[in-house]
């Protein structure tokens, strides 16, 4: 096995958990109420620290001697290995709560199977990451109980987030290079399809909400191909490591 | 002796041998009033507060850089629950303070009213604003009304921890290339003198500051608290390597202490009377998230509603806010 396949492989990871934690991150102060402040902010430090974790682990396998910030600074969108789902923009709150239930009930399962991970760096970072993310599912799949049970309007925000976001949801099963599940150092993400499926479903029946009858899934993002999203998210984010190069912050 | 007296007497006794006043204690009506007031004031100026800081959360310049500033921002809405939840126990509803905020009744801290231009200004915020800040809290931790007090006790701890932040973003900057130090003395120079009037006006012109001497709601005089701040600051901005932008600020060796040169009132006046370069921004902004909000908090509510008598409430149900009879129009 390549050293360029487990940092393709760590860096993917560390790419959803920045994306989505900025994603999140975009909320402050606009969430619908205090305690949301908190919460999904909360959240969004979770996945950065998780990210930061990743990247430091990516730049020592590369052995090249980036850092987590010349990983997440200094990268265009084509050498950004996110899921599609991340990137897609927060919407109403409907739609950061079904791009987050979809995201965490996929999340959690996959960090607890990747604590078992034969990589140690690996193994250690899911430990926290598996705990952190089973809250991330728990709150986020409370709310999408509500939103579905709740009222007309929030029934139908709900419903058109998840018509909107289920074409991004298949992407995640997309199973990493052979050699590195086969080295006992990835998990094969289709093994979490029934759990996620199972997850998915009593949520919805639970919402009152329906899974989308398309099959039709987008793809790409492992590989560098994202939605136009993607690259006014960098702009942003990038910008003043863009515009003063060299500089230590 | 009449009845309200006896209890006006018994009250400026308890006040005299430095006992907190707790919520369910007899207390005078306007020293709720006035504790309402100020502390539903402190309440919104954290949650303002957090627009202005979190205008840099996703352009931070590094993930240590975010992740603290997002923490930061994070503490300021959690300030916001306890204070909300102070005066709360005053009996005030969260709902009615927030529509007080709203509906531009309600007054928060001047100094979110000024804008952050530059990485440079989230440096100088967590320095100055949060150092300003700090001193007049501290002083709070001895006001007193109890759940005040305690609530600041928390805060101030967090708050030292951001000032510290923020004198370490300058500490960075002044140390770095000539544009990033260029940068902290423009913040410097943009925030120095709305800081000094976070203490606002002299004593001799400061409307409640008597009353809320001899209640012990406030312990130290405007004036006291920013000479304090600047005499602090002075010697911080010497290690930092920075002009402080006051060109008759001088040591007095009389007196002991740093004098500068007069405040801008007029500025100071108009920012407070709602001319400020971001009075309109920060209001339509809090407003456009309530309203945005309002079929969130709808639907849980008709969630609980629905749901209440079989099974247990969460805690967000408990606290999902009643919507206001008439909606604000941004």
């Amino acid at each position: 096995m390549t050293p360029g396949l487990l940092f393709d492989y760590v860096l993917g990871l560390a790419d959803d958990a920045l994306i989505l934690g900025h994603r999140l991150s975009e909320w402050c102060g606009h969430a619908p109420l205090l305690e949301e402040e908190l919460a999904l902010g909360n959240i969004a430090l979770d996945l950065i620290g998780t990210a930061r974790s990743l990247y430091t682990y990516a730049g020592a396998v590369e052995a090249r001697g980036r850092d987590e910030d010349a990983l997440a600074y200094l990268r265009d969108v084509p050498q950004f290995g996110n899921l599609l789902l991340v990137e897609q923009p927060n919407g109403d709150f409907a739609v950061t709560i079904v791009r987050q239930f979809l995201y965490s009930a996929f999340a959690a399962p996959f960090w607890r199977g990747l604590v078992g991970s034969r990589d140690a760096t690996l193994a250690a970072i899911a430990t926290t990451a598996a705990t952190e993310t089973a809250y991330h599912l728990r709150h986020s799949r409370e709310w999408l109980v509500r939103l579905g049970d709740g009222t007309a309007e929030s029934r139908r925000r709900a419903q058109n987030a998840i018509d909107d976001l289920w074409m991004f949801s298949g992407e995640m099963f997309e199973p990493p290079a052979a050699a590195l599940i086969g080295a006992g150092i990835a998990i094969d993400p289709s093994a979490l399809r029934p759990e996620w499926d199972g997850s998915i479903d009593r949520a919805f029946a639970e919402a009152t909400l329906e899974r989308p009858a398309s099959g039709y899934m987008q793809t790409g993002g492992r590989h560098g191909r994202h939605s136009e999203h993607l690259g006014h998210l960098l702009a942003e984010m990038q910008f003043l490591q863009r515009a003063y190069p060299g500089a230590t912050w | 002796m009449g009845e309200d007296a006896a209890q006006t007497a018994r009250f400026e006794a308890r006040i005299a041998r430095e006992d907190k006043i707790e919520p369910n204690d007899w207390m005078p009506e306007a020293y709720r009033r006035t504790l309402i007031r100020q502390i539903s004031q402190h309440a919104h100026s954290e949650v303002v507060g957090m627009l202005p800081e979190g205008n840099w959360i996703t352009r931070a310049p590094s993930l240590r850089r975010k992740a603290s500033l997002l923490a930061k921002v994070e503490d300021e809405a959690g300030h916001g629950l306890y204070l909300y939840a102070a005066a709360e126990t005053l009996g005030i509803s969260r709902e009615e303070m927030v529509g007080q905020l709203l509906a531009g009744t309600a007054r928060y801290s001047s100094i979110f009213n000024y804008p952050t231009l530059t990485w440079g200004d989230i440096g100088a915020v967590g320095w100055l604003v949060d150092g300003a800040a700090i001193i007049n809290q501290i002083a709070l931790c001895r006001c007193s009304y109890g759940p005040y007090a305690r609530a600041m006790i928390r805060i101030c701890k967090e708050e030292s921890f951001h000032q510290r932040q923020g004198f370490e973003i300058m500490l960075t900057l002044a140390r770095g290339t000539p544009e990033q130090r260029a940068m902290a003395q423009d913040a410097l120079d943009r925030w120095w003198w709305p800081s000094l009037m976070m203490f606002g006006p002299h004593d001799a012109d400061s409307p409640h500051s008597d009353q809320s001497m001899k209640w012990k709601i406030k312990r130290q005089t405007n004036d006291e608290l920013r000479q304090h701040f600047i005499d602090m600051t002075v010697k911080q901005a010497e290690v930092l390597g920075l002009a402080i932008p006051d060109p008759e600020l001088a040591y007095d060796a009389a007196s002991g202490h740093w004098q500068g040169g007069e405040i801008d009132w007029a500025e100071f006046r108009a920012v407070i009377s709602g001319n400020g370069p971001c009075n309109r921004q920060r209001l339509k902004q809090r407003r456009a998230a309530h309203q945005q909000g309002a079929w969130v908090r709808e639907a849980a509510r008709a969630y609980a509603e629905k749901h209440g008598r079989h099974r247990q409430s969460t805690s967000f149900e408990t606290r999902v806010a009643p919507a206001p009879q008439n909606e604000v129009v941004a």
